[in-house]
């Protein structure tokens, strides 16, 4: 294995909430959003991260990032932590990753020309790049990325969902970052724009060896692009496994579930499917239940889970599972057992 | 006799940029009790229909041709006939289930007030009819949800409240439009099941709008699949998914990502959904299909019909579209 060039080591995330109707002087309710997360990417890798929406995926890439604060555990960038650097550095650090946000429209701003848009990474973090240069490279970057570079004085309202996500793209690999992290990068767009955009961003990554982690809650989207998927419940990474392993051999219920869940476009296949409905949503991140989070939606809870947090297992292969159960989850005969076996 | 039968209709709007041709001679019937999925990106016109349908289309809208529900010609009438069809006859379900229920009044005064409203039932037993509906689609503790506000609810409860309340009077026909699209799988799964329940246990005819190919497999028998304001095949949804006669569908097909079979690469289709303020003369995908020739380019392909209850618009001969 390389040397990874993101290191996330239990990494908790947590936001002061004023409770409705509270008064100003008592003290705020914390949220966990993220709970010691730990995940690692190696160069010219991907990792998708999936889970519900409120699973705390968004909240995870935006701490690797660096725009919301680590409340414990670190974040370390070819071995460096990131909290620990100094603003400047910080700064400089700002160049390697880049991001991809979900509305494509939204990210850019509507007063600025695609081009002004595109070359602002690059004029903030070279500030020595003469004018010339900038207009070569925005304009190299935005044909690279499928745009005519005679469209760089039109501002964004001119241009459809898929092209201000290629523009959303064009400004995230200007300053020739080694991480992008995109944030459901594709799931306001049509299914076929989606296409163009995720083979897009599969060139780019082998032409330029970039890293991606690649947050969406569509699980067919993250298994196409991804090498290594992430599952996130509550906070939480519940499982985690190259992604053919993933979604073949899935251990963790809650992964089954999710799997289970996914519509398959043919009709023999979805008659076929085994449909087992999780019930209910995610509960409250105010209130999480204790021990197992999932446990209140689990197939296979135990009274046990309720009292002890399961620990995170290595069952071979890099193959991670936070479920004391995960021999009899992903066998399902034993399942069966265990739902006719009164509790 | 079909339940709904929709004949030449065309949706036009009135813009500053010109004329927008949002739906362009749509031809579509509906048997009671079956389900008709329409498939379609944005931009295809596919909820523009079911505006015209129901009579919902923005001021600057103008709808042509004829829609006749039960034998009755319903499109275009004065609101005060048409507010008799919608939500006793043909109900709607729209996308976002945040901006369609009203945030100032509790859930129970909101259903209560359909029921109120369109069968003159007192607030009282609106109110329990209402509860009765909650309970039917699976919210739980639904009596006192009623004094609940919507947004106190998550999405995936809002849009059962609105499946609740769209079912309030029995209609015999309920159009979703994109019914899942806000929601998580898990989520989607669950309002898929409910679908398939509403279906069985009321007997409603159902048209879901969408453009996830994925769902429309396990939940419609028929779909239509539309481009560009226009049908560009019907069939059943075996027929179409397994054997697509039409090469934008095996387009969209081809497009979506699947979690059974691995693919080295996803195919596009290439370009961006068309400008319907300047549609091209003739076959309106023509601009982005791979069996285009000559034709294509100078009159738009009939709708023919090959066997089995199967339609397709296309020049391009059935063999090579594969």
């Amino acid at each position: 294995m390389s040397e990874p060039l993101l290191a996330v080591n239990d990494v908790s995330v947590t936001f002061n909430v004023m409770r409705h109707g509270a008064w100003p002087w008592t003290p705020p309710a914390k949220l966990q959003a993220v709970k010691e997360a730990s995940i690692t990417l190696e160069p010219g890798k991907t990792l998708g991260l999936v889970g519900e929406s409120g699973s705390g995926k968004s909240t995870l890439a935006r701490a690797i990032v660096g725009t919301v604060p680590v409340s414990a555990g670190q974040v370390l960038w070819r071995g460096e932590d990131i909290m620990a650097m100094s603003p400047a550095k910080r700064r400089a650090h700002g160049r390697h990753v880049q991001m991809v946000f979900q509305d494509p429209l939204a990210a850019l701003n509507p007063r600025m020309t695609v081009g002004q848009v595109v070359a602002e990474p690059l004029v903030t973090h070279y500030p020595d790049l003469s004018k010339t240069e900038v207009r070569d490279k925005v304009g190299a970057m935005m044909e690279r990325v499928g745009l005519l570079p005679a469209l760089i004085n039109r501002y964004p309202h001119e241009f459809s969902g898929g092209q201000c996500q290629r523009i959303g793209i064009a400004r995230a690999l200007i300053t020739e970052p080694e991480l992008v992290v995109c944030d459901e990068p594709v799931s306001a767009l049509d299914v076929s724009v989606q296409a163009q955009v995720v083979n897009l961003l599969q060139d780019l990554q082998r032409e330029m060896d970039l890293s991606l982690l690649f947050i969406a809650h569509d699980l067919s989207v993250v298994r196409h692009i991804s090498h290594r998927i992430a599952v996130m419940y509550l906070g939480r990474i519940v499982e985690a496994a190259s992604a053919a392993d993933l979604i073949a051999n899935p251990r963790h219920p809650y992964t089954k579930a999710l799997i289970a869940s996914v519509p398959i476009p043919s009709p023999k296949a979805e008659r076929a499917r085994h449909r087992p409905v999780l019930e209910g949503e995610l509960p409250s991140p105010l209130a999480p239940p204790s021990g197992c989070v999932f446990r209140t939606r689990c197939p296979i809870a135990r009274p046990g889970c309720a009292a002890e947090i399961p620990t995170v297992a290595d069952i071979g292969d890099n193959h991670i599972v936070a479920c004391p159960y995960h021999a009899e989850a992903g066998d399902p005969a034993a399942q069966q057992d265990l739902e006719n076996t009164p509790m | 006799m079909a339940l709904l039968d929709v004949t030449d209709l065309s949706v036009s709007f009135d813009t500053p940029d010109g004329k927008v041709h949002a739906v362009n001679g749509m031809n579509l019937s509906l048997d009671a009790g079956d389900s008709l999925a329409i498939v379609g990106e944005s931009g295809s016109g596919k909820t523009q229909l079911a505006f015209a349908i129901l009579g919902l289309l923005a001021k600057n809208g103008h709808a042509r041709g004829s829609v006749r529900f039960q034998d009755q010609e319903i499109l275009n009438l004065p609101e005060a006939k048409i507010n008799k069809i919608r939500a006793n006859e043909i109900a709607m379900i729209f996308q976002d289930p945040m901006t369609s229920l009203n945030p100032y009044m509790r859930v129970g005064d909101q259903m209560a007030e359909v029921l109120m409203l369109h069968k003159g039932t007192s607030k009282r037993a609106a109110l329990d009819e209402s509860a009765k509906m909650l309970d039917a689609v699976r919210i739980p503790d639904a009596r006192s949800r009623l004094r609940m506000y919507p947004h106190e609810f998550s999405g995936g409860m809002r849009q059962r409240i609105m499946a609740a309340m769209a079912l309030l009077c029995r209609p015999k026909l309920l159009i979703a439009d994109e019914p899942t699209t806000a929601l998580d799988v898990t989520v989607q799964n669950q309002i898929m099941e409910l679908m398939a329940d509403i279906q069985r246990d009321f007997g409603t005819a159902l048209i879901l709008i969408t453009h996830d190919l994925a769902i429309v497999a396990g939940a419609c028998a028929e779909t239509l699949v539309m481009y560009g304001g226009q049908v560009m095949e019907i069939g059943t949804t075996d027929d179409v998914f397994e054997a697509p006669s039409h090469p934008y569908t095996l387009g969209l097909l081809n497009a979506v990502p699947r979690l059974d079979i691995p693919q080295a690469s996803l195919q596009t289709i290439p370009g961006d959904p068309p400008d319907l303020t300047a549609l091209p003369p003739g076959c309106p995908f023509s601009p982005r299909c791979p069996a285009r020739h000559e034709p294509c380019a100078l009159s738009m392909p009939p709708l023919e019909g090959f066997g089995d209850g199967r339609f397709r618009a296309c020049h391009a001969a059935r063999e090579d579209i594969a």
